[in-house]
């Protein structure tokens, strides 16, 4: 549905014959390969369990700024569970467990205070939800000491801007950025809830099926956004939609019913998967 | 049940005229069955019943208040005359009335957006906000008459004696801050219950975002959760400030059987007059009716006019605090 038109992916039911097993074929985006990675995160044999029941076990990957890392796997495999335990969000359900160690530059993310950890390791969510505030106000919110209001406009105003810039939307908002957030379109909105994971300056961003609720044009937008923020930050993608992954990721984690399949290079793993439930799935056998 | 009848989807036998275009069989009624037809008529005519009913009152109140109703009632107070013309007006009461919607409120709007906060944002432990949320509930079913007398108990107590007229060691028990205290219990369930279905319709995906970028609970519910709320929290003050200033069992018992105030000590210390007896146009109404012991209808309708008023303005009040929010808008699920 969210076709690139450089790279028009063929339909993966109907994919026989076609050069990899889920029919993927073409350019996978404008820009080429990563040129660097720096390891940010390390997940290290995590598993995370509600009340007894395992939602991820014992799933060990590298995550890396300069690359795009992608999550899939069917509905209830886990991916967002193990996205949002890299920030510690599970946490905030009471009846999570976590085993193993998450590293973040070499720290244990236990270590670290939450909300100090958040600000480094910033999640976009698959609903856009900027908060009930002016388009400025929803960057200066998170610029701002916690709950505080003291910060002058003017001292707050380049660091706005330039969030805005990097998620691409402040052409389009600048003469606007007293207007409500809640406004803007679909994918505006999507683009600002980036712009503010950006302006706390992390240095992973977790990206939750953030295209699932938009339209295609709006999609293209932000899977070229993603693409282009690899550099800046370690990027991670939960994504339900395998043509996505196959265009914007450079590594991909298939996931299934907790465990972790492959991990491997998006190419290797949409041209050739190594394990056979990979290749059902990717080929759309199943999920 | 006739299933012929009963099943809609069934395709209409040729000789049926097609139903009206632009309203099928969803839409118009005219092809249900009998019996829904005529519990749909009800429910208009129920409903058109209730509106007349609400305009009756309120343009009987309109003709009679404007009527009876002289500018000078609102600022002199009553006094004691033999006709109605003598007997002054209601100021003590509209002052006696705002004077307990605004400490009432200001006692029960804190106490009772926390007391949501609470239960919606943290709740734990569980016993307790299950405890916390049914007692609200009781405090919803009290009649006023009950907390009234509930009040007098506590605010007669020697340790409460300087809220109110003492004498000879014996605590009067009545004032302002008595009744007001009381009041505030009157409007607390409603705002505690607005305030959580205000915080209950925001989304946890909208907290979350606050906290992925590292905000903490407190802030969240600062800077988040309560300003998107607003609508609510200001629907459930206002109904509260409704329940206020129509409350006249409280008052009747716990600010006095006056209607003229009556500071304590020295008057010229404002807080002198709290301290003191009073009325409000509810007790005034109640009084001046040909029930009560001043008996001059007339200003009894002057000040149920008035009285009417108020609770107008509150509610285009609440309606102006709706539309802001509508402007600012909310998340599509």
């Amino acid at each position: 549905m969210a076709a690139k038109q450089a790279a028009p992916p063929a339909d993966p039911a109907a994919g026989n014959g076609a050069s990899t097993p889920g029919g993927f074929t073409g350019a996978r985006r404008s820009i080429g390969a990563p040129q660097f990675s720096i390891r940010r995160m390390e997940i290290d044999d995590v598993s995370v369990s509600y009340s007894n029941r395992d939602a991820v076990k014992g799933v060990s990957l590298p995550v890396r700024q300069g690359e795009v890392l992608s999550l899939i796997g069917p509905s209830g495999c886990g991916k967002t569970t193990l996205l949002r335990s890299l920030n510690r969000l599970t946490e905030l359900t009471s009846t999570a467990k976590l085993r193993g160690r998450i590293l973040l530059d070499d720290v244990d993310i236990t270590e670290i205070e939450p909300t100090l950890l958040r600000r480094r390791v910033t999640m976009v969510f698959q609903q856009p939800n900027p908060f009930p505030m002016s388009v400025f106000d929803n960057i200066a919110y998170v610029l701002r000491e916690q709950g505080s209001r003291r910060q002058r406009k003017k001292v707050l105003e380049p660091k706005v801007h330039s969030a805005l810039e990097r998620a691409g939307l402040f052409e389009e908002v600048k003469d606007n950025l007293d207007h409500p957030a809640l406004k803007l379109s679909g994918g505006q909105q999507q683009r600002l809830c980036i712009a503010r994971a950006l302006a706390a300056e992390p240095e992973v961003l977790l990206l939750d099926e953030p295209c699932s609720a938009l339209d295609p044009q709006s999609t293209q937008v932000i899977e070229d956004l993603i693409v282009k923020l690899r550099d800046d930050v370690a990027v991670v993608i939960v994504t339900h939609n395998l043509q996505q992954a196959y265009r914007i990721a450079d590594h991909v984690a298939f996931m299934y019913l907790g465990d972790l399949v492959e991990y491997s290079s998006a190419t290797a793993l949409f041209g050739s998967p190594r394990e056979k439930r990979t290749q059902e799935y990717v080929s759309g056998a199943f999920g | 049940m006739d299933s012929s009848v009963a099943t809609p989807p069934a395709p209409p036998p040729p000789a049926t005229p097609p139903p009206p275009q632009g309203k099928d069989a969803v839409e118009g009624s005219a092809t249900w069955r009998l019996s829904d037809r005529v519990g749909l008529a009800i429910c208009w005519a129920l409903g058109l019943l209730f509106c007349a009913i609400a305009v009756a009152i309120v343009a009987y109140l309109f003709v009679q208040g404007i009527k009876f109703l002289k500018p000078e009632m609102l600022v002199t107070p009553a006094s004691a005359g033999f006709s109605q013309g003598e007997s002054g007006g209601f100021s003590d009461a509209l002052f006696g009335t705002l004077i307990v919607a605004t400490m009432g409120i200001a006692l029960a709007l804190p106490t009772g957006v926390g007391i949501a906060v609470w239960l919606v944002e943290y709740g734990r432990p569980t016993a307790l906000a299950r405890i916390t949320e049914s007692t609200i509930e009781s405090i919803a079913g009290i009649p006023s008459i009950v907390l009234a007398l509930f009040g007098t108990v506590i605010f007669s107590s020697t340790a409460l004696g300087f809220l109110s007229r003492t004498s000879e060691g014996v605590v009067f028990g009545r004032s302002f801050f008595a009744a007001s205290a009381m009041l505030s219990l009157v409007a607390l369930p409603l705002i505690v219950a607005s305030t959580r279905e205000g915080l209950n319709s925001i989304p946890r995906h909208v907290r979350e975002a606050s906290y992925a970028v590292g905000k903490t609970k407190a802030a969240t519910t600062r800077r988040i959760l309560l300003p998107a709320s607003r609508p609510q929290v200001a629907t459930g003050a206002m109904l509260g400030l409704g329940r206020i200033i129509g409350d006249t069992a409280i008052i009747i018992v716990l600010l006095g059987a006056t209607q003229n105030f009556a500071p304590v000590e020295d008057a010229s210390f404002p807080l002198n007059y709290l301290r003191g007896a009073g009325t409000t146009l509810t007790n005034f109404v109640y009084e001046a009716s040909p029930t009560g012991n001043l008996n001059q209808p007339e200003k009894a309708y002057a000040a149920a006019f008035v009285l009417l008023l108020m609770v107008l303005a509150l509610n285009a009040a609440v309606d102006v605090v709706h539309r802001r929010a509508r402007k600012v808008g909310t998340w599509s699920s």
